[in-house]
C-alpha cells in the first residue's frame, strides 16, 4: 500500500491526557488505543470526526489551527466564513457589526462560503442528469463523511459526487476576483473559519483535488471569542447598522440538516449525526436500501451547528439562522441586485470538477488473502480466551480490536488483565511481570498516584 | 474458513444481519469490493427470502483464496415450481410483508445476478436449499 500522510486537525495533548478511555469508545472507526497512559489516534483510520473531543473530559484533545498571524503574510486577506458564525452571536449582534469586527481584525474581505450555494445546486442537477447510472448520489459536503466511506465503505466511493463543496467554490472565486483586480497570486491569502476539524483536515490534505485553493484555517470559536470581546470592549460608540447582508434561505439553510436534500428531486435523503450515517451506508451497501437518488450525509448532530468548533447551543444557533433567513425572505427586494459571484458562474462551474475520491480501507488484515485468512484463524482463536465484554482494560476499544492489534503484532495478549490474573494464578507470568504489563497501557504515574495505606 | 449464522423466520427486524457478518468478513479478507457488493446483495436477498418464506434456517458461508461458497438452507414451504419463482416479478409474498417494502418478486431472480452460479433445490413443505458461489478473481 501506499504510504500517504493524512493531515490531520484532531490532536491529543499528552500532558493533560489522563488515558481514561472516553475518547477510545466513541470513536466510530476504532481509531484510538491508549498506551503509556495517554490516548494515541491511528492517523490512517482517523476520519476528523471529532467525537472524541467531545467525549473527552479533561479537554485533552484539541483542534490544531494555523497561527493567525500568518493572514499579513498577504496583502489581500480574505475570510471566508461558513454561516453557521453567524448563528453563534446573541440577536442583538448584526450581521454587519460581526463583518466589520472580522475586517478590524486584520481582513480585507470578508464573504459567506454560502452565497456559493446556487452555482453548486446549478452544476449538481446536471451531473446527477448525466451520470445517472451511478445512483444513489452521496454528497461531497462533510470532509468526515468522506473520509468515513473511504476507509469503512470502499465499494461506495464512485457514489459520492465528484463536485467541489461551497468553501472550494467560493475560494476559487475570490481569487479569481482579485486576479482580475490585478492582484498577484502571492497577494492574495484565502482563509476558511472552520466549525469543525474535519474541513481542516480537508484544506490540509484535499481528497480528489492536487491542492487546497485555501492558504490557512482559523477556528471558529478564536474568531467568535476576538469578535464579541470586541464589540462588548467597544459598548460605548454602538453603532447603528441598519444595512444586513443578503443570504437566500437556501444559502442559509446549506450547512443545515436538509439543506441540500430539499433541493433535488426524486428521493433524497438527509442524515445527520456520524453513527446515524454508518447505519444507513450500512444499509446502502448491502442493497438493504435501493431507489434513493441523493443523499445528504453530516457527522455532526444537527450538521455543522454542531460542529466542534461551535460555541452556541445548537437549537439556538439554528434558531437564529432560520430567523436571519426568514426575515431576508420577507424583507428581499423585488428585484434582486446581481450579486458578484454570478458573474463569475460558468468560470467556477468550468473548474467544478474533482477527481474520483479513491479507496483506502483500513479493514482488509492483509493485502495478501491467504495471510489474511490465516491472521483472521488466529483471531478467532484469541477471541476464545478472551473474557469478551470489552472493558478497555487493555487499551483497546473491544476484545476484538485486541485481538485484530495481537496479529498484526501491536499489542501482546497479556494486555488483557483476565489473562493476565489467569496466567499469574498459573504460574506463567509472575505479579511483577503483570504490573510492568500494566505499566505499559496506562502509564508509571497511574500507579504511583493511589496509595493504598492512607 | 467456514462460518455459520442462524437465520430466524417471520423477524424481519433482523433480515440482514448475517449478511452483514459475512460483509465484516470479506472486507477484513481484503476481497475486491465489488465482489463484496455482488455477494452481500446476493446473501441478503437469499436471507429475507428465508424470513419472508421459511420457520428457520442457516447460512453457511465457506471461503477459500479462489471462492466462496455458501449455503443457504431452510424449513418451510418449500418452492413447488422453480422455473416459475425464478422469473422477475413473481411472489407469493403475503400482502402483509409486501407492505414492509419485501416480497416485489424480484428476489431470486438478483441472485442469479449478483452470484456466479446458483443452485437452488426444493422439496415442497420440507424446505428449500439455495448455493451460491461466486469467485474471488
Amino acid at each position: 500500500m501506499e504510504q500517504v500522510h493524512f493531515y490531520h486537525a484532531l490532536k491529543v495533548v499528552d500532558e493533560v491526557c489522563i488515558g481514561c478511555t472516553h475518547c477510545m469508545n466513541v470513536c466510530p472507526t476504532a481509531a484510538i488505543r491508549v498506551k503509556n497512559g495517554t490516548a494515541d489516534i491511528n492517523k490512517n483510520a482517523c476520519v476528523d470526526c471529532g467525537e472524541c473531543l467531545k467525549a473527552c473530559p479533561v479537554n485533552a484533545i484539541i483542534v490544531e489551527q494555523d497561527d493567525f498571524t500568518q493572514i499579513f503574510n498577504y496583502k489581500q486577506r480574505v475570510a471566508l466564513l461558513p454561516t453557521v458564525l453567524l448563528g453563534q452571536f446573541p440577536d442583538d449582534v448584526s450581521e454587519v457589526q460581526i463583518y466589520n469586527e472580522i475586517k478590524d481584525l486584520g481582513f480585507t474581505h470578508v464573504f459567506e462560503v454560502d452565497g456559493a450555494v446556487d452555482v453548486l445546486i446549478d452544476s449538481t442537477k446536471k451531473y446527477m442528469h448525466k451520470h445517472y447510472q451511478e445512483r444513489p448520489f452521496i454528497s461531497s459536503f462533510c470532509p468526515a463523511i468522506v473520509r468515513l466511506i473511504q476507509v469503512k465503505f470502499p465499494a461506495l466511493v464512485d457514489h459520492i459526487i465528484q463536485l467541489k463543496p461551497v468553501i472550494d467554490i467560493s475560494a476559487q472565486f475570490y481569487r479569481k476576483k482579485l486576479e482580475d483586480k490585478g492582484y498577484k497570486q502571492e497577494e492574495i491569502g484565502i482563509f476558511y473559519v472552520t466549525p469543525c476539524a474535519a474541513k481542516i483536515a480537508a484544506v490540509k490534505s484535499p481528497v480528489g483535488e492536487e491542492v487546497s485553493l485555501i492558504d490557512g484555517v482559523i477556528n471558529m470559536d478564536f474568531i467568535y471569542n476576538k469578535v464579541l470581546l470586541s464589540i462588548k470592549n467597544n459598548k460605548k460608540e454602538t453603532k447603528k447598522y441598519p444595512e444586513n447582508i443578503h443570504m437566500s434561505r437556501r444559502s442559509i439553510g446549506w450547512t443545515l440538516t436538509n439543506g441540500e436534500a430539499a433541493r433535488y428531486s426524486g428521493r433524497c435523503l438527509a442524515i445527520d449525526e456520524i453513527h446515524n450515517v454508518i447505519e444507513v451506508l450500512e444499509k446502502l451497501e448491502n442493497e438493504e436500501i435501493t431507489d434513493v437518488d441523493f443523499l445528504e450525509l453530516r457527522a455532526c448532530d444537527h450538521s455543522c451547528a454542531g460542529g466542534v468548533l461551535a460555541t452556541e447551543n445548537r437549537f439556538l444557533a439554528i434558531e437564529r439562522l432560520r430567523k436571519r433567513a426568514a426575515w431576508y425572505h420577507r424583507n428581499k427586494p423585488m428585484i434582486l441586485p446581481e450579486r458578484e459571484i454570478d458573474l463569475y458562474k460558468s468560470y467556477l462551474q468550468e473548474n467544478i470538477s474533482i477527481n474520483k475520491v479513491e479507496p483506502r480501507s483500513i479493514l482488509s488484515l492483509d493485502e495478501d488473502m491467504m495471510v489474511a485468512m490465516k491472521k483472521m484463524k488466529k483471531i478467532n482463536r484469541i477471541m476464545k480466551v478472551l473474557p469478551g465484554i470489552d472493558c478497555g482494560a487493555c487499551g483497546a476499544p473491544r476484545c476484538q480490536a485486541l485481538a485484530e492489534d495481537v496479529v498484526q503484532g501491536n499489542a501482546k495478549m497479556t494486555q488483557c488483565v483476565f489473562l493476565q490474573k489467569m496466567l499469574t494464578k498459573e504460574g506463567l507470568i509472575s505479579p511483577n511481570e503483570s504490573f510492568d504489563i500494566s505499566e505499559d497501557t496506562w502509564g508509571k504515574s497511574r500507579f504511583e498516584k493511589k496509595k493504598l495505606n492512607g | 474458513m467456514e462460518f455459520k449464522f442462524g437465520i430466524e423466520g417471520g423477524n424481519f427486524s433482523k433480515a440482514g444481519s448475517a449478511s452483514s457478518e459475512v460483509k465484516k468478513i470479506l472486507k477484513q479478507l481484503n476481497v475486491n469490493p465489488k465482489i463484496i457488493k455482488r455477494t452481500v446483495v446476493s446473501l441478503y436477498e437469499a436471507e429475507v427470502n428465508v424470513v419472508a418464506h421459511a420457520f428457520e434456517g442457516n447460512m453457511n458461508v465457506e471461503i477459500d483464496p479462489e471462492k466462496i461458497v455458501v449455503k443457504i438452507e431452510d424449513k418451510g414451504p418449500g418452492i413447488p415450481d422453480i422455473n416459475q419463482a425464478m422469473q422477475e416479478g413473481y411472489s407469493t409474498a403475503t400482502p402483509q410483508v409486501r407492505e414492509m417494502g419485501f416480497g416485489a418478486g424480484m428476489g431470486l431472480p438478483n441472485i442469479k445476478r449478483n452470484s456466479d452460479q446458483m443452485n437452488i433445490s426444493s422439496t415442497v413443505d420440507v424446505g428449500t436449499q439455495v448455493e451460491i458461489i461466486n469467485y474471488l478473481s
